[in-house]
């Protein structure tokens, strides 16, 4: 009971870490495509609460090899290569945002500031798909007897793999647009972000189904799971009719409702992906898997994890909640 | 390079290379806060200036230890999957506790740093004070995984499996106690003398603002009693070592030959092959006494540990070497700091005692990697001492050179970019006050 009980606890982590965590990278995404006109709006936004945003990949990772120590190990051999990657994209872009927020002269380094943080926001995120893409792909081994190619980097460096890095670029861009509505504060501001919305839209739409080709064509794991689960069909459809709700709203600047429908879109495909994934926690390229039973600590370990847990989110959320209503809420644009 | 090197060099340089960010993030919250406090109390504004400038500091490396932290958790994983297949089960609750402080402190960080006008002043000054609470909270947790690797505790290992698993029993090992109040007071100390010796250089250099002279009198409060507080810690984890890990003892003192009535080694060099220590100088009872309180009590040389089980003499005896030798050095600058206070001294004008300072200002922080050193390279050939060995956890994956050149490049260039912000935050408070 433990297990499922931490599982869900994770679910909730990863869930929140694409919402907020996302908004965030996808917050970087803005301005490399918009430029410098949207980075006094994206510092303001992101200033306070970045570094609570990303809390939450920390949170599932110690859950992971505390809790499911064996697939924890599976992630960090097979998959060392992009992990590295993408970790050197976060302390770039964190210490970029940082640097550039905190420095006491605004010259010419914060050109070279603004963009390390762009560039390794969008490689930051792009690795994080990468990486998590090969969970479900089916490409890991489950022996250590293939080449260095077929053990580190085939499970990442394939056709799935990338559209899932791009899917994940686009939907973060998609989520911070969404955000930002509400954050900036010019007429101007509004429209170019609004525009930049519809983009990331196409994009997400073009590389949502290039992962399911991508699946098809490299007879991966991915689309047969897919296909066999109602649910998470049902969850694709949803979030796809939603699309025109939300355009409603940007056009009637309903901030809230907004990012409300944002937010029910991420935990959707985020439900529909663990709805796949459920009980596995990593499919193999034979067709077996490592399911969370199999990967689970010992009785003692997840209760002990799962009372640490339940006093963390009793005191993280009361402290989250009073974090976001000091600084998020009243959007600026009314 | 081989493999095992490159992934134990890595380690060793994502770790003590955090650890700075880590101490500094655990002490300096609370020199921010004191200043917030004594502007409530004064109304003097440089306490408000003071605060403020040392929240973007705090700020600053705060949010580079929490990255480098990030790359730390998957770190473990990255190049010693073995070990970590095992251990996360058993060594993972202060982990997981750790993860809830560390959340604290990015909240409460993120209140102090913009809630300024937002909330009330004492809500504000609670704030501050939580961040460096939840950060102190963070470096025990972690040290007490730490230690757990030197007193594994909380499983049985029968055969090769790891049963009867105990994560509460883990966690409150018998070396968490005296690793967790060194290294959290060492934070103190260090932190102290780094900040007061910044602010000595910059009273040095000319610079001859209030801003400075009470920039420095907080800090060295801090870093002198934090001072006096390491050989009393130090003695209680050594003490501790002596009992568990008598391998480690023996190679911090250089300790070759089993012997009663063992001498203290200061100094010197210590020889694997001849087995002696040249040109050190010898206390005659020293180490029974120190390691055992007894002066004629047994002290295990290395001569009775297997030779596949000695840690490298040479490193672990200089790092100790070093580590004592600057703490003591510490407490010596904190006795005469609180001297001159007791006397009545215009310290805070005298220029051979801000040139001390000044040269004081790097000690700290090289006695918190050298004693870092001993505990990590003191416990080799080991991972889980007694249990797994360093080399059979390594990850399979070849060319772990690559990874550590990476990182060695990643970590150049953001030491150089701090050391650049640092002095422009320095400057700019210059031009504020004309100075």
């Amino acid at each position: 009971m433990y297990t499922e009980l931490i599982m869900i606890v994770m679910g909730i982590s990863l869930v929140l870490y694409m919402i907020l965590g996302g908004a965030d990278f996808g917050a970087g995404i803005i301005e490399l495509f918009i430029g410098d006109k949207s980075n006094s709006t994206v510092s303001r936004a992101m200033a306070p609460v970045w570094e609570a945003n990303h809390m939450w990949l920390v949170i599932a990772i110690v859950i992971l090899f505390n809790g499911f120590p064996k697939a924890y190990v599976i992630l960090s051999t097979n998959l060392h290569i992009p992990i590295l990657l993408f970790l050197i994209a976060i302390i770039f872009r964190g210490t970029a945002f940082t640097f550039r927020h905190y420095d006491a002269y605004h010259d010419k380094s914060e050109k070279l500031y603004s963009a390390i943080f762009r560039y390794s926001s969008l490689l930051a995120v792009f690795f994080l798909g990468v990486t998590i893409s090969a969970f479900f792909s089916g490409t890991i081994p489950n022996d250590n007897t293939g080449s260095f190619t077929e053990q580190y980097i085939y499970p990442w460096f394939n056709w799935f793999a990338l559209s899932v890095g791009i899917f994940l670029v686009t939907i973060s861009a998609y989520i911070a647009g969404i955000f930002l509505l509400g954050e900036v504060k010019t007429e101007s501001g509004y429209n170019s972000i609004r525009k930049f919305i519809s983009y990331t839209f196409g994009l997400s739409i073009i590389s949502g189904i290039s992962i399911f080709m991508t699946s098809f064509f490299s007879d991966l794991q991915f689309h047969k799971l897919f296909l066999n689960h109602p649910l998470s069909i049902g969850t694709g459809i949803i979030v796809t009719l939603m699309v025109p709700y939300i355009f409603r709203l940007i056009k009637s600047r309903n901030i809230w409702k907004m990012r409300f429908a944002v937010g029910t879109q991420m935990l959707l495909i985020m439900i529909g992906w663990f709805i796949i994934q459920w009980p596995n926690l990593v499919v193999f390229s034979d067709g077996t898997s490592l399911t969370m039973h199999n990967a689970a600590g010992p009785t003692a370990t997840m209760k002990v994890l799962f009372i640490a847990l339940a006093i963390g989110v009793v005191i993280i959320f009361p402290a989250l909640y009073f974090l976001f209503r000091l600084f998020k809420a009243e959007p600026n644009l009314k | 390079m081989e493999d095992l090197l490159a992934a134990r060099m890595q380690m060793a340089i994502s770790l003590g290379w955090h650890i700075i960010f880590a101490c500094i993030g655990m002490a300096m919250p609370f020199f921010m806060a004191y200043a917030e406090w004594k502007w409530m109390k004064t109304k003097d504004p440089i306490y408000l200036d003071l605060a403020k400038s040392w929240s973007k500091g705090v700020a600053i490396f705060f949010a580079v230890g929490a990255v480098s932290g990030t790359l730390l958790s998957f770190e473990l994983g990255l190049l010693w999957p073995t070990f970590m297949e095992h251990a996360g089960p058993i060594f993972g609750m202060p982990f997981s506790m750790e993860g809830t402080a560390f959340f604290v402190e990015a909240i409460a960080l993120g209140v102090f740093l913009y809630g300024w006008d937002k909330i009330s002043p004492i809500a504000h000054w609670i704030s501050g004070l939580l961040v460096g609470i939840s950060g102190v909270m963070s470096g025990i947790f972690v040290v007490a995984a730490n230690a757990w690797m030197n007193s594994p505790a909380g499983f049985d290992f029968i055969d090769g499996e790891y049963i009867n698993i105990d994560p509460v029993a883990a966690m409150f090992n018998d070396a968490w106690f005296t690793q967790a109040t060194h290294m959290t007071f060492a934070a103190f100390a260090s932190t102290g003398f780094a900040v007061a010796g910044v602010h000595a250089i910059m009273l040095l250099r000319g610079h001859k603002i209030r801003f400075h002279k009470e920039a420095l009198k907080i800090a060295l409060i801090f870093g002198a009693i934090a001072a006096f507080a390491m050989p009393i810690t130090g003695d209680l984890a050594a003490k501790d070592v002596a009992k568990r890990q008598p391998a480690k003892l023996a190679a911090m003192e250089a300790h070759y030959h089993t012997s009663k009535n063992a001498p203290l080694i200061i100094g010197g060099i210590p020889n694997d092959e001849t087995q002696k220590v040249e040109y050190a100088i010898e206390i005659p009872g020293g180490l029974s006494f120190l390691a055992h309180g007894d002066f004629d009590a047994e002290v295990i040389g290395l001569d009775q540990i297997p030779e596949d089980e000695r840690p490298p003499t040479i490193v672990v005896h200089f790092a100790f070497q070093i580590m004592v030798g600057l703490g003591s050095l510490m407490m010596l600058i904190g006795f005469i700091y609180f001297f001159m206070r007791w006397r009545k001294w215009d310290y805070i004008n005298s220029k051979w005692w801000l040139r001390l300072l000044a040269l004081a200002t790097p000690i700290g922080f090289i006695a918190l990697e050298a004693g870092w050193t001993v505990t990590e390279v003191g416990r080799q050939p080991w991972i889980i001492y007694k249990v797994m060995r360093t080399k059979d956890a390594l990850t399979p994956m070849p060319g772990i050179q690559f990874s550590l050149i990476t990182v060695v490049f990643v970590y150049s260039i953001l030491t150089l970019a701090v050391i650049w912000l640092m002095y422009r935050q320095i400057k700019s408070i210059h031009e504020k006050y004309n100075a």
